[in-house]
């Protein structure tokens, strides 16, 4: 997707690379194994120091999750890097997944289709983050603040480069002005 | 709307809307397992099993009746796990519960998708319930993932609504070199499919007995349509980067680890492995201190009629 709209884009496996990106996503997957990994392999600190320094940040489904502030569920501990509340499969189980047609702020022309699999839901959001779509009863699957984007659905998975143009834009933001993040909701006190 | 790709709809996408009803959602089911991509996925008998899995980091629990090699050893039927176990494990973990069925078993199946199962895994390692014919996968919201040797086995499971393939290889037996060889022949059999002049596709969709909508998605991607992971004989950390480094999407592991001497270090190391599975210095140090991998057997002096991976049509 992202070669697709003209980037060189990286896999990132270890933490050095971190600072050689103006932009991360951190994709779907199993949240309980990417907070694992991120772990073991000693990212935590690393990233958020990133974060705090402006870089742009994107997590989709698990991505959302890793960087939530609080989960309703007890485990996994999430990385509290833009202030929200997330609770885990909120849909449902894999035979519950759906797609569906969303507006979403700051993207222009038609709802996108947008593939929920197994997919948390935005809870309750800090102070300062947008709710830029929601749910028919009025969730927020997807938020933003300074640069940091986080979606309950995959929009890796259709052939819709819209809202990966969007974080290029967080991300060209980040490279020409490192120092401007207002994701300032980080409270390492609370993890 | 813009929805599919550039190029618009997938042969895949083309040949379900042909010729089957619209059910489950082809997107929504391949995406679960583009997510667990890179990632490992270890059978599991037991709730406990699952946790020790899931604090090692595995993307998914496969849930079965017993490990593959103790199918192996004790011989017998081999079915569908207990519902209280599936029930159990389901309830134990919060990442995906998979589940064998019978090769065939539709009723299984049906009540695997019950319970509320995440894939299933229409299996060669269960003993089969029809001689001639799989589950039609097309009826099921619950995703599945089969077996191949080659890519006309990869394509009729394909054909028949598998949202996700693996390597047969030869389950239970610790030894890899199964795998290796139907990761390699799926590889080979793609490179020959795409390098082929378009007008010889009808004709190789013949000798492959595959469906030409999906050999013609083959030709034109030069990949399978679906996510491509191993399974069967892996032991190790370094048989699991080994079929990373061949080309496969992620893992699966049976009988590896609760077969090993210590499952919670030999599951830590082979998750850790498959995500560094191209970096030898972390490869060496992740491979030490493990305790005994499963005891093995040369899965080349299995007798045929005791093979697992010639089970499925």
């Amino acid at each position: 997707m992202l070669r697709k709209i003209g980037i060189d884009a990286i896999e990132v496996r270890k933490v050095q690379q971190l600072s050689e990106i103006d932009g991360l996503i951190i994709p779907g997957g199993e949240s309980t194994t990417i907070v694992k990994l991120l772990t073991r392999f000693e990212f935590v600190d690393h990233l958020r120091e990133r974060v705090n320094c402006g870089m742009a940040l994107w997590g989709t489904c698990a991505g959302m999750i890793v960087i939530a502030r609080e989960l309703a569920d007890p485990y996994p501990i999430p990385l509290n890097l833009i202030d929200i509340s997330v609770a885990r499969n909120y849909f449902g189980r894999q035979v519950d997944s759906f797609e569906a047609e969303l507006h979403i702020e700051g993207i222009n022309g038609d709802p996108m289709r947008a593939v929920f699999i197994r997919a948390p839901i935005v809870q309750t959001v800090g102070e300062g983050v947008k709710q830029i779509a929601s749910t028919d009863d009025g969730q927020a699957v997807a938020v933003k603040k300074g640069r940091v984007l986080a979606t309950s659905f995959h929009p890796e998975l259709t052939g819709d480069t819209r809202l990966h143009t969007l974080f290029l834009k967080l991300a060209k933001e980040a490279q020409e002005d490192p120092r401007q993040n207002s994701s300032t909701a980080v409270n390492p006190s609370s993890i | 709307m813009a929805t599919s790709t550039s190029n618009g709809t997938t042969g895949a996408q083309r040949w379900k809307e042909m010729s089957k009803p619209e059910v489950g959602d082809w997107r929504v089911k391949g995406g679960l397992a583009q997510m667990l991509k890179g990632g490992v996925i270890m059978d599991v008998v037991t709730p406990d099993q699952a946790k020790v899995a899931e604090d090692a980091g595995a993307v998914s629990v496969m849930a079965l009746e017993r490990v593959p090699s103790d199918i192996r050893r004790d011989g017998g039927v081999a079915r569908m796990s207990d519902p209280d176990l599936i029930s159990g494990i389901i309830n134990a973990v919060s990442i995906p519960v998979m589940a064998k069925a019978r090769i065939g078993h539709f009723v299984e199946a049906q009540i695997l998708e019950a319970l509320g199962v995440d894939y299933c895994d229409e299996s060669e390692v269960l003993t089969p319930a029809d001689n001639e014919y799989h589950i039609d996968k097309w009826q099921y919201k619950m995703p599945y993932v089969c077996g191949a040797r080659n890519i006309g086995e990869a394509l009729r499971r394909i054909g028949e609504g598998a949202a996700m393939i693996r390597t047969k290889g030869e389950a239970g037996t610790g030894d890899i070199v199964h795998a290796v060889t139907h990761a390699r022949q799926i590889q080979a059999d793609i490179r020959t499919i795409q390098n082929m002049p378009t007008e010889e596709l009808m004709s190789a969709s013949r000798d492959f007995q595959a469906p030409y909508e999906l050999v013609v998605e083959v030709h034109r991607t030069g990949k399978l349509p679906v996510v491509n992971f191993a399974a069967g004989g892996i032991a190790t950390p370094a048989d699991a980067a080994l079929l990373m480094q061949i080309g496969v999407e992620g893992v699966f592991v049976g009988s590896g680890i609760f077969k090993s001497s210590n499952p919670a270090k030999m599951a830590d190391a082979i998750v850790r492995a498959t995500t560094h599975y191209n970096d030898p210095d972390m490869l060496a140090e992740i491979s030490q201190g493990l305790g005994d991998a499963m005891p093995g057997i040369e899965a080349n002096k299995v007798p045929e009629t005791e093979q697992l991976q010639t089970r499925g049509w």
